[in-house]
């Protein structure tokens, strides 16, 4: 990993998928750069390359061009939890740590601190499936925190969830956030979501994926996803994706 | 106000965003967790009666077909046939035979499982062995193991290397094959999740594919013990080892005396010891779909 002032620095990363006359451009020199305990969103119309861009920068794919540089360790989270069904919710987290070759006694004790972290003390003994979806997601969160990342990438992770329990997790997110030092690039087609939590909200234009607007969020936090400063914002986003979208019909 | 929730002091607003997220979780599991109920015995009952009235069924078709007089005098009838089961069970040489059968079985299908899993681990690992051997492993599973025989009888004599030696080729590919499907079909997602996590080769081996091809290993197992049963029936029918009376060996010997009760007594006990080891997997089969949810 290179050196860098920023926790992650994108510079002219493109990414085209196949080769020749068949070849796909997913993103096209996408610059960015994400201070550490920055707070990214990206949002975007379908075919923005939103999903590609965490890839890369997880280190999954490789860029076709450009440079990616990270600072410390990333972990990732998904739209669905991806739990391990063999194990309990305590033994997922304690995989995670045993992975970076935490032992046995301080995984077991580090586990149950991360549950609590995500309230979910007293459910280490549940599998997966008896733990619901917005439980099943706080465990992959604590499991992505067990990790010690520095560097959080979350892939549409609330996607799958109904509002009530979107925005409770909303809340979640922002208290497990206060006194870490975690950068997080979490990537959404939400954009009132995208101004209730980002810091910053980048918008990337669609086929190739490009950033096309920038949005720093001056909102001071506790935010509420339905206060007038967020609504306000996510309309005017909201106008400028539209402008985007529209443009692919002519 | 705060002070029974932890060493640092938590805003009210906190305290009541988190027992918010306490009551969606505790609305959420509302109906999750054991559903069936009643007592073991009760669940027992409700396990055993369908397999006792089929057996009741099958008893009384028989019992009809008998007073039937079809085949009078060769067809035995349900009665004097368990009466025959009855007297063998109280003699030695039965048990001596099915001990036989059982340690052939064990042994083959220990074999079986062994090499099976070896096949199994280095095809799904090594992709150029996948294309020169993967087809070959489905083509000895379609092939009848009985067809192995004359094979196995000119190569090891008639003895029990000659049975052990198709069992292991009738079990073998299913069981690799249950390997190969569930390392083949792990989860995408679960493997990215196990690879950010810093899982790599043996480790992501040992933690994540293969338990995640548990199932599939399970149902290989079990396919892979119906072959070895069939194959290991055909073999003892076939390669009448002096000396070591078996479940076979009965078998052709109350054939070679036209003793119709005995033989259907016989009978009964292969399809009971079939059906004894056949719910033992199908149990495992079911311990590991429940504790992932899959019923």
């Amino acid at each position: 990993m290179t050196e860098t002032p920023a926790g992650v620095t994108l510079a002219g990363v493109s990414k085209v998928y196949g080769n020749g006359g068949r070849a796909v451009p997913a993103l096209d020199h996408v610059s960015l750069s994400v201070a550490p305990g920055e707070f990214i969103c990206l949002i975007g119309a379908s075919g923005c390359g939103k999903s590609t861009l965490l890839n890369l920068v997880a280190g999954l794919d490789t860029p076709t061009g450009g440079t990616i540089s990270v600072k410390g360790r990333v972990a990732m989270m998904f739209q669905e939890p991806g739990l391990f069904p063999w194990l309990t919710a305590a033994g997922n987290i304690e995989l995670a740590l045993r992975a970076k070759g935490v032992g046995r006694l301080e995984r077991k004790r580090r586990a149950l601190e991360l549950l609590d972290t995500v309230h979910l003390g007293g459910f280490g003994p549940k599998q997966p499936h008896e733990l619901s979806g917005g439980m099943r997601q706080r465990v992959a969160l604590a499991r992505a925190l067990a990790q010690d990342a520095d560097v959080l990438l979350m892939d549409e992770p609330f996607g799958a969830l109904d509002a009530m329990t979107r925005d409770l997790l909303h809340d979640e997110l922002d208290r497990v956030r206060e006194g870490r030092n975690l950068t997080v690039l979490f990537v959404t087609h939400n954009v009132r979501e995208a101004a209730r939590l980002g810091d910053r909200v980048v918008l990337l234009s669609s086929r190739p994926g490009k950033v096309i607007a920038e949005y720093p969020v001056p909102i001071p936090r506790p935010r509420r996803i339905d206060s007038a400063p967020v609504s306000e914002l996510a309309g005017s986003i909201t106008d400028r994706l539209r402008e985007e979208v529209s443009r692919h019909g002519q | 106000m705060a002070s029974d929730l932890g060493p640092q002091p938590v805003s009210e607003g906190t305290q009541i965003a988190i027992a918010e997220l306490a009551g969606l979780d505790a609305l959420d599991l509302v109906g999750r967790g054991p559903s069936r109920g009643g007592s073991l015995a009760l669940r027992f009952w409700r396990a055993l009666w369908p397999k006792l009235a089929a057996i009741a069924l099958v008893g009384v078709i028989w019992e009809l077909i008998y007073a039937d007089g079809y085949k009078h005098g060769i067809f035995p009838g349900p009665g004097p046939t368990m009466a025959a089961l009855g007297d063998q069970v109280r003699t030695g040489l039965l048990w001596h035979a099915i001990g036989t059968t059982l340690e052939r079985a064990l042994i083959g299908f220990a074999m079986a499982t062994l090499i099976g899993c070896l096949i199994g681990a280095l095809v799904s690992r090594i992709r150029p062995l996948r294309a020169a051997v993967g087809s070959l492993i489905t083509g000895l599973q379609t092939m009848p193991s009985i067809a192995w025989f004359p094979f196995a009888i000119i190569l090891f004599g008639v003895n029990t290397e000659a049975i052990l030696f198709v069992i292991v080729l009738g079990a073998a590919p299913s069981i690799a094959n249950g390997l190969i499907t569930g390392v083949d079909y792990t989860p995408p997602l679960l493997l990215k999740a196990g690879t950010m996590m810093g899982l790599r080769r043996l480790s992501l081996y040992r933690h994540l594919i293969l338990p995640a091809s548990l199932p599939s290993v399970v149902a290989g197992l079990k396919q892979g013990w119906s072959f070895a049963w069939r194959s290991l029936m055909a073999g003892e029918l076939l390669v009448i080892v002096a000396n070591q009376p078996s479940i076979g060996v009965l078998l052709s010997t109350y054939q070679d005396q036209s003793d119709m009760e005995d033989a259907v007594a016989i009978m009964i006990v292969i399809l009971i010891i079939g059906l004894v080891v056949d719910s033992v997997f199908g149990r495992a089969d079911h311990t590991i779909r429940k504790r992932w949810g899959l019923v």
